[in-house]
C-alpha cells in the first residue's frame, strides 16, 4: 500500500491546469498544421492560418490560448493499492483549480444552471475517478469549453441500427453542429455501456490524442469512416467550408445490453487541451 | 486584407462582401448571454441603455481577467446562436455590426439586410490573437456580471471575415 496525500493530487492539478490553458497538445498543433497544408478553401485558410499564430502569441505571451477556459474536467485513474490520506478528494482538485484560474487569469465560467449566478473561481470540478491495477494514479486534466460541449448528443440506437448506425449518428451530430463548436473539431464517441456510461466515454475518448486509433481493429474502422465522411461534409475551419471539418474521431467502446447500443458524440472545437501526469 | 475604421459608416457597411476578410480598429462593445438579457430587461422597462447603441459595435464575448499592465486577457467569440433572439431588435435599434462566431438564423440576416448592418466572424478560439489586438478594456455596464459584462474595448487590426454582409450575401 501507497499512501498518498491528496494535497499532492491539489498541487499537482494546478500545475497541469496553468499548462492546458495556454498550450494545445502537441499533437493538436501537428493536426492543425496539417489540417492548413491539405486545406484548399481561401477562408478556410484565413482561420487555420489566424489559428496556428494564436497558439504561439498564446505561448510567447502566456495567455489562455482561447478564452473559454472551460469546466475543468479531471480524471483520476486510482490504483487499488494507494491509501488517500487529507482532505477529501473533491476539495483538494478543486483547490488546484481555484488557484490555477486566479493564478493563469483563466476565465470563471462555472455558474448556478438555475440561478446562473457565477461560482467565482471556477469550481467545482468535474471529477470522474477509476479504480485501476497498482499504486500509482494517473491524471488526465482537460479544460472542456462549451461551445462545442452544446453540440453533443446522445443516441440511444436499436442494436439492428449498427455500425452504419454509429457512423451514420457521428456524421450527423458534426453536420447539425455545423459552425458552431468552433471547427475542424475533434470528435470523441462513447458505444455501447448505458446511458451515463456512455456518455463518460465519449469525453474519456477526447483525452487520446488526435491522430491514435483504438486498438481493436473494427472500432478503428469505425474511426476512420466516420472521420471521412465527416471531411465530406464540406462545413471546414469555422464553417467556411472546405476539407478540413474534423481532426480526428477517437472511440471508446464497453459491453452494453442486448436491447440497446447507445452511442454518445461528444464534440470538442479545435483548441484541444489536455495534461497527463503521474503520481 | 482590407482595413476599416470603425464605427462603420452605411456606405462601407454596403460595399462589404462576405467572404471578404477584414481587418478592424476602433471601438467595440463586449456583450453576451446574461448582458442581452439585462439590455432587454432594460429596453422592456423603457429605461436608457447605459452605452448608444447607435452605430455602435457588439462584439459576442466575455474575455479573461486582463494581466497587470495588459489591456485585456484572452477575448476570443462566442457562439453567436444564442444571441438570435436578441439581435434583431438591437439591429433595429442602430446597431451597426455584429461580431461573433457561426451561422445565425434568417431573423438576424433579415434585421441585418433591412437596416444596412454586417455581420463579422471573428475565428473561434483564437483568444490569444484577438486579446493581444485590444488596447484598451473599461467595464461600462453591469460590473457584477463578471467576464460576461459590458466591456468597451479599443482595438487595433482586429482580423475578421464578412459572414453576413448588408445585401443579404452569406459565407456559411
Amino acid at each position: 500500500m501507497r499512501k498518498i496525500n491528496t494535497s499532492v493530487i491539489g498541487q499537482k492539478i494546478y500545475r497541469m491546469a496553468l499548462k492546458a490553458g495556454v498550450n494545445l497538445t502537441p499533437a493538436c498543433k501537428s493536426a492543425l498544421r496539417s489540417a492548413r497544408e491539405n486545406e484548399s478553401g481561401a477562408a478556410a485558410k484565413f482561420a487555420l492560418d489566424t489559428l496556428i499564430k494564436n497558439s504561439e502569441i498564446a505561448i510567447k505571451e502566456n495567455m489562455p490560448v482561447c478564452q473559454d477556459t472551460g469546466m475543468a474536467v479531471v480524471l483520476l485513474e486510482i490504483g487499488q493499492d494507494v491509501f488517500l490520506e487529507g482532505e477529501p478528494l473533491q476539495s483538494a482538485v478543486d483547490s488546484g483549480v481555484k488557484a490555477a484560474y486566479a493564478d493563469g487569469y483563466f476565465r470563471k465560467s462555472v455558474c448556478d444552471p438555475i440561478t446562473r449566478k457565477n461560482t467565482g473561481d471556477n469550481t467545482p470540478a468535474i471529477l470522474h475517478t477509476e479504480i485501476v491495477e497498482g499504486d500509482k494514479i494517473r491524471i488526465t486534466f482537460m479544460p472542456k469549453g462549451f461551445g462545442s460541449e452544446n453540440m453533443s448528443k446522445l443516441y440511444m440506437l436499436k442494436p439492428a441500427q449498427g455500425v452504419e448506425g454509429i457512423i451514420s449518428a457521428i456524421t450527423q451530430t458534426v453536420k447539425d453542429a455545423g459552425s458552431r463548436p468552433c471547427p475542424p473539431v475533434y470528435v470523441g464517441v462513447g458505444i455501447g455501456g448505458t446511458f451515463d456510461y456512455c456518455a463518460f466515454l465519449a469525453k474519456k475518448a477526447l483525452t487520446r490524442d488526435i491522430g491514435t486509433f483504438n486498438p481493436r481493429g473494427d472500432i478503428a474502422d469505425i474511426e476512420r469512416e466516420a472521420l471521412k465522411r465527416i471531411n465530406g461534409l464540406n462545413v471546414g475551419c469555422q464553417g467556411f467550408h472546405g476539407d478540413v471539418t474534423a481532426l480526428g474521431v477517437a472511440c471508446e467502446y464497453a459491453p452494453t445490453h442486448i436491447a440497446g447500443l447507445p452511442v454518445a458524440v461528444n464534440i470538442q472545437c479545435h483548441c484541444v487541451r489536455c495534461v497527463k501526469e503521474i503520481i | 486584407m482590407k482595413e476599416l475604421t470603425l464605427p462603420l459608416s452605411k456606405s462601407a457597411a454596403a460595399e462589404l462582401r462576405a467572404g471578404d476578410s477584414v481587418s478592424l480598429t476602433g471601438v467595440i462593445l463586449t456583450a453576451r448571454d446574461c448582458a442581452h438579457k439585462r439590455i432587454f430587461q432594460i429596453l422592456e422597462e423603457g429605461k436608457p441603455l447605459p452605452f448608444d447603441l447607435k452605430n455602435a459595435v457588439i462584439y459576442y464575448a466575455g474575455p479573461c481577467p486582463a494581466k497587470a499592465g495588459t489591456a485585456s486577457g484572452s477575448c476570443g467569440p462566442t457562439t453567436s446562436a444564442r444571441m438570435e433572439s436578441f439581435a434583431p431588435a438591437l439591429l433595429d435599434g442602430g446597431l451597426g455590426a455584429i461580431i461573433g462566431k457561426g451561422e445565425m438564423n434568417d431573423a438576424v440576416r433579415d434585421a441585418l439586410k433591412r437596416n444596412g448592418a454586417v455581420y463579422f466572424a471573428a475565428v473561434g478560439g483564437a483568444g490569444a490573437l484577438y486579446g493581444s489586438a485590444i488596447k484598451s478594456s473599461q467595464c461600462i455596464a453591469f460590473e457584477d456580471l463578471l467576464s460576461e459584462a459590458v466591456y468597451r474595448l479599443e482595438v487595433e487590426n482586429f482580423p475578421v471575415i464578412v459572414a453576413y454582409d448588408a445585401a443579404g450575401g452569406s459565407i456559411y
